[in-house]
């Protein structure tokens, strides 16, 4: 075991923490309180490959790898949370199903355009009534001659809006269990953007991410191709799961970016900030509070990276990522209250940007399973 | 087409300055970063590669560890790097450099030599003027927008006021300024690429026409009595005035006394 990187991601990490510095974090402040998706940034990063990385070059990717992608999200999400989760919902949530269920012809039609950062990607499983419960969920597809019809809606979609393709969970078929029990059967599909029948509704107003686009998507009679169908029909949840199982690497990675991000400026802003005629940095208190929170982010990044290494060598890797978003979540929450009090009544003025680090971390607690969904699966793979 | 960019490892100056007891600086000691003039420099050239077509080689005199530099360029889209580096080479002042690179560069196929204007180490913006002197070809300092028509290069020379538009028969050495291109950022492929690529390492026996009276610190005309980091400035002087009318008289006089108008 070897705790040392390599030169590929040494490099890569000055690549981003360089992007992240000169092209994201200026805009951080403007993307939050306009509530703006940051379209510049996301042709920017499209040049230069971000959103293909762990992909094969020869669908456009970048040859890269997962811990490489964690790195990116991880770099980007410490000065701007929202352009963190955008590289995340496109990466992990569209493009992975797409390279790992899609057929070639799929895979050239959508995979290519996605990792060359031509399109952006979205997905789509949660309803408003169906959150952690996949079985609430009603958007149904009927298959009608050569296109299966599309009706229902979604809500909190990321990237919803600026997304072209969007992998939709719907149920095809309702069959009973071995106890006699209705269960929905689910299928995947690629929706395009302007495909008749498919709307936007509701743009949420957020308390963090603010400048990400969370948009709900409605289907009246929408006309989806059957080649369109991702995997086999009946095989939507299957692709859920595991799609929200590589989904999480990517929000630990910005749940742990965020937490960086916040004690970076922590560190900067205790050695400048003199009361009682020192320095913050040496009243005892800040330098024990620092600590704690400087271990619980190495702690973090280890479970994140390990988490990526997992994915990467293939095999089941859930109980890793479940384990590396629960605690770079709570990390994040906990390491951004703190820096907040430290800041004191600096922290509270949004100008000092930690309230907007505290703001957004509380999502990745939240959203591509909770932090208790998290706890259930890792409890339950301990289990079994 | 072929160009061949010459860049340069430097100190991070972000990083803090050391020095070695003959009062050149202590490269091993020092955070590493591709000089910011040279790096425009590539960026130029990596824009002709993107509208002509060209082969675009990066050479380097300096530590083994300016291998760094070399990927780094090579990541950006440079097609081959060369790392020029011995012992006997080390402590050299601008002419043994330049002496050196001359050496290497004519060793290569090259259409245009493109410099950075100087290096933030040194500050001489010296070695790429002589290095064209050396090898014989013209010079266009401070390029800014490049033109290749034929077998003519047409430059636009940017100065504080003006510019000048410069046409040369190519071969020609162009220096460039970190001010006129913004350098693009590296790719995770092109990472990937750039470290399954041979950096050519050459020493001083490969290069064959430099004569060891030109190379190193003992081929240094240049002596450094002593060098030392620079003064920080003071906080300045705060002054507050009542109406931007007396703010800008003062202003006035203090520029007048000064003599900058």
């Amino acid at each position: 075991m070897d705790f040392q990187f390599d030169q590929q991601h040494e490099m890569a990490r000055t690549l981003f923490k360089e992007f992240a510095e000169k092209e994201v974090k200026p805009l951080a402040i403007e993307v939050d309180e306009e509530e703006r998706f940051p379209v510049e940034t996301v042709e920017k990063m499209s040049k230069y490959g971000f959103l293909g990385i762990p992909y094969a070059k020869e669908y456009g990717g970048q040859g890269s790898d997962i811990l490489t992608y964690a790195m990116c999200v991880e770099e980007l999400s410490k000065v701007c949370a929202t352009t963190g989760v955008i590289v995340s919902a496109h990466t992990s949530l569209c493009l992975d199903p797409i390279a790992t269920y899609g057929t070639e012809e799929q895979k050239q039609k959508y995979l290519v355009p996605l990792c060359k950062g031509e399109k952006l990607g979205a997905f789509g499983l949660t309803e408003p009534g169906a959150g952690t419960d996949a079985q609430g969920v009603q958007t149904k597809a009927v298959l009608d001659g050569d296109e299966y019809i599309l009706n229902g809606s979604k809500c909190f979609i990321t990237n919803g809006y600026y997304a072209d393709v969007y992998i939709i969970i719907a149920y095809t078929d309702i069959k009973e269990d071995a106890k006699g029990r209705k269960k929905k059967v689910f299928s995947a599909f690629i929706v395009e953007k302007d495909t008749p029948g498919f709307t936007f509704g509701t743009k949420e107003k957020k308390m963090g991410i603010r400048g990400s686009a969370t948009y709900e998507l409605v289907f009246q009679d929408c006309r989806v191709p059957k080649e369109n169908l991702l995997g086999a029909e009946g095989e939507g949840f299957h692709i859920a799961m595991h799609t929200l199982d590589g989904g999480r690497i990517g929000i630990a990675s910005q749940a742990l970016g965020i937490a960086e991000g916040a004690l970076d400026r922590a560190v900067a802003y205790v050695k400048d900030r003199k009361q009682f005629g020192k320095s913050l940095a040496d009243f005892q208190n800040t330098q024990f509070v620092l600590a704690d929170l400087k271990a619980r982010c190495d702690a973090a990044q280890l479970l994140v990276y390990k988490a990526a290494e997992a994915k990467q060598r293939g095999g089941d890797y859930g109980m890793q990522s479940a384990e590396a978003k629960l605690f770079a979540a709570e990390t994040a929450m906990y390491v951004t209250t703190k820096v907040v009090q430290l800041f004191g009544g600096y922290g509270y003025i949004r100008e000092y940007e930690v309230e907007r680090m505290m703001r957004d971390a509380k999502i990745t607690e939240i959203y591509e399973g909770t932090s208790e969904v998290q706890r259930m699966v890792i409890a339950k793979e301990l289990l079994k | 087409m072929n160009i061949v960019v010459c860049i340069k490892q430097v100190p991070d100056t972000k990083g803090g300055v050391s020095f070695k007891p003959d009062g050149t600086l202590d490269r091993a000691a020092m955070l590493a970063i591709m000089n910011p003039d040279d790096k425009a420099g590539l960026e130029a050239a990596l824009q002709l590669k993107d509208q002509y077509g060209a082969h675009v080689t990066v050479v380097t005199m300096g530590l083994p560890k300016a291998d760094a530099v070399l990927r780094e360029a090579m990541a950006m889209g440079a097609d081959d790097a060369y790392l020029v580096t011995d012992r006997v080479l080390g402590g050299a002042d601008t002419w043994a450099t330049s002496s050196t690179l001359v050496g290497a560069v004519s060793k290569l196929d090259y259409d245009l030599v493109i410099t950075g204007r100087q290096a933030i180490d040194g500050d001489t913006a010296q070695v790429g003027p002589q290095l064209s002197e050396k090898l014989g070809i013209p010079v266009i300092s401070y390029a800014q927008e490049i033109k290749i028509d034929g077998e003519y290069v047409e430059v636009r020379r940017q100065f504080e006021d003006r510019y000048h538009i410069v046409r040369a028969k190519m071969p020609c050495l162009l220096t460039a300024l970190s001010e006129l291109a913004e350098p693009r950022y590296m790719t995770p492929g092109g990472i990937i690429d750039a470290l399954a690529k041979e950096v050519t390492v050459w020493n001083r026996v490969d290069l064959k026409d430099v004569e060891d009276s030109n190379i190193g610190l003992n081929g240094s005309p240049t002596k450094i009595a002593k060098a030392s980091d620079k003064v920080r400035k003071g906080a300045g002087e705060k002054v507050v005035l009542d109406t931007p009318e007396e703010s800008v008289e003062y202003l006035i006089g203090k520029l007048s006394e000064k003599h900058v108008i």
